[in-house]
């Protein structure tokens, strides 16, 4: 009984796992077809789709616009939502749980609904220029990351270090830059780097402030897709995919991804 | 005379000053959580009940009152339970193998959870039409094994579309309970045993009970994410099957219906609202 359990559990962990990688290994396999169709199995191979990506209509401002959204507003957020955090962490916020809360809300919240919101919001303010509505949007979706991972992040900071380290003779900047910022520097990048890709996935806000001179990546890949799908677009989702499979591995290499289990729940 | 050589002692702040620092440091996010996420929500709720002619409930008549579109909220809830119902029946046995895995296993199995979080979701779902066309692997397996004879046809249906947001929500479902099964101590079930319970006694009054906060958190995640999914449908299912997402996008960006889509909207995020407090609740409710 109980062993027909545990086989039950391994089957399900490796049918999971083949499940979960399957599509992502399709996307490769697809990238590297020799032919305009998704043969697969493959019966050769070819780089040429690789070639053809910089050549996708649109392809180069919808890049660089991503990477300017994605990199300022989680800069941004990193400062406004650290900050937020040490505030909750010190315990001196009346209503610190409540505002904990708030800040973590949006993502609970269906992307479309707030897509929506911001469009009517935005508009009834008259803030129409879509390069700065993305931006202000993103921020609402980068900032729950930082301060979900900066809240647990600084539970765990004893405070009184940088008490000790002003009887000890440091400034306080000097004590904050010291021992404060290398304590919790996992916890920044963990931070960062949900909060880029949050950011730089993101469609169901993007698409209802966007214009046509103005596509943020993700819009202009599922254009693609509806319009006509060919290996191209498999080759630029495994370039990113490998971007951030590199990214994710130097990261697991500094901090653990098991940490990151422990922080993504 | 001793006193003198120490450094000054630091001059406790008072509790006002602290207090107003405090709220300096979350004046930035304030402002963003207020006026970027919570007021555009108040309008967007009045955008649903005005119109030109002042206070109205058309938007919401139609939307809960005519079969089509109760047709559509029906659409996003089912897209919602079957995927969280797959989710959870494969993630929930999966959690306990890959608690007790360990070594390079673990990071195998561990690596296959987080890769498909770093892949955009417009990318497996274009995947998946890949692998789910007549002519597509899935098919050619099938038929290669002599399952079937001819190809069936899968993108565009129920199943491809279930199939895809399954795979694609799956992660949300595994890594809360993994949290909470990996932390679990197995003398718990041990104690049952020694104490003349069946294993699957000690499964329904034990371990099921202590793993509930990873269930609830997981399924509460998972529902959310799939209730309002746009892409995946989109891409897998298309017009044929409209969700309340999907009706959304179509009110804004083709129709110019912003009070319908608004109302749409204020639905989704009832929906969206009801299962964060229903599992918030559940979740503090004493065993």
């Amino acid at each position: 009984m109980a062993r027909a359990a545990i086989i039950v559990c391994w089957v399900m962990a490796i049918g999971l796992a083949l499940f979960l990688i399957a599509p992502l290994l399709v996307i490769a396999a697809a990238s590297f077809s020799p032919t305009p169709v998704f043969d697969l199995p493959l019966t050769g191979a070819s780089t040429r789709w690789y070639g053809r990506i910089g050549r996708l209509d649109g392809f180069w401002p919808s890049l660089l616009l991503s990477l300017q959204i994605a990199l300022l507003s989680t800069a941004i957020s990193l400062v406004s939502g650290t900050l937020a955090a040490i505030a909750i962490a010190r315990g001196k916020l009346p209503g610190a749980n409540i505002f904990a809360t708030a800040l973590v809300s949006p993502l609970m919240m269906p992307g479309l609904v707030l897509g929506i919101a911001l469009l009517q919001g935005f508009r009834a303010v008259g803030f129409t220029a879509p390069w700065a509505t993305l931006l202000v949007a993103h921020l609402v979706i980068t900032l729950p990351y930082v301060a979900r991972t900066m809240i647990a992040g600084l539970a765990r900071f004893d405070f009184t270090l940088i008490e000790a380290a002003r009887t000890l003779g440091c400034t306080y900047p000097g004590s904050v830059l010291r021992v404060m910022v290398p304590a919790l520097a996992p916890s920044f990048l963990i931070a960062g780097i949900f909060s880029f890709l949050a950011s730089f996935d993101n469609y169901p806000v993007s698409i209802f402030l966007a214009d046509v001179r103005t596509k943020t990546l993700p819009i202009r890949m599922l254009q693609y897709i509806e319009e006509a799908p060919d290996p191209t677009l498999a080759a630029l989702s495994t370039l990113i995919l490998s971007g951030t499979v590199i990214l994710l591995f130097v990261s697991d290499r500094v901090v653990g991804l098991h940490r990151m289990a422990g922080t993504s729940d | 005379m001793t006193e003198a050589a120490l450094p000054a002692p630091v001059a406790a702040p008072s509790v006002d000053r602290e207090r107003l620092a405090a709220i300096g440091f979350v004046l930035p996010s304030f402002v963003i959580i207020a006026g970027v996420f919570a007021l555009p929500l108040v309008l967007l709720l009045g955008v649903s009940i005005v119109d030109a002619n002042g206070l109205t409930f058309a938007n919401y008549k139609r939307l809960l009152g005519t079969p089509y579109y109760l047709g559509v909220v029906w659409n996003s809830l089912r897209l919602g339970l079957l995927t969280t119902l797959i989710a959870f029946l494969i993630s929930y046995p999966a959690a306990f193998a890959l608690a007790r895995a360990r070594g390079a296993l673990r990071s195998v199995l561990l690596a296959t959870l987080f890769l498909p979080l770093a892949a955009s979701v417009i990318v497996k779902a274009f995947a998946w039409t890949i692998l789910l066309r007549s002519d597509g692997i899935v098919n050619e397996t099938l038929m290669a094994l002599g399952i079937i004879e001819d190809p069936i046809r899968m993108i565009f249906t129920e199943t491809a579309l279930i199939v895809g947001a399954a795979n694609i929500f799956l992660p949300f479902m595994i890594l809360p309970i993994y949290a909470i099964v990996a932390q679990l101590d197995r003398r718990y079930a041990e104690a049952a045993a020694t104490l003349g319970a069946s294993p699957i006694v000690a499964f329904f009054r034990v371990i099921l009970p202590l793993t509930l906060p990873g269930i609830i958190a997981g399924v509460a995640l998972v529902f959310s994410l799939s209730v309002s999914a746009y892409v995946v449908p989109t891409l897998l299912i298309g017009e044929k099957y409209p969700t309340l997402a999907t009706a959304i996008a179509k009110a804004y960006l083709l129709a110019r219906e912003p009070g319908f889509g608004a109302a749409a909207g204020v639905v989704l995020l009832a929906i969206a609202i009801a299962v964060v407090a229903l599992s918030a609740r559940l979740s503090r409710e004493p065993k």
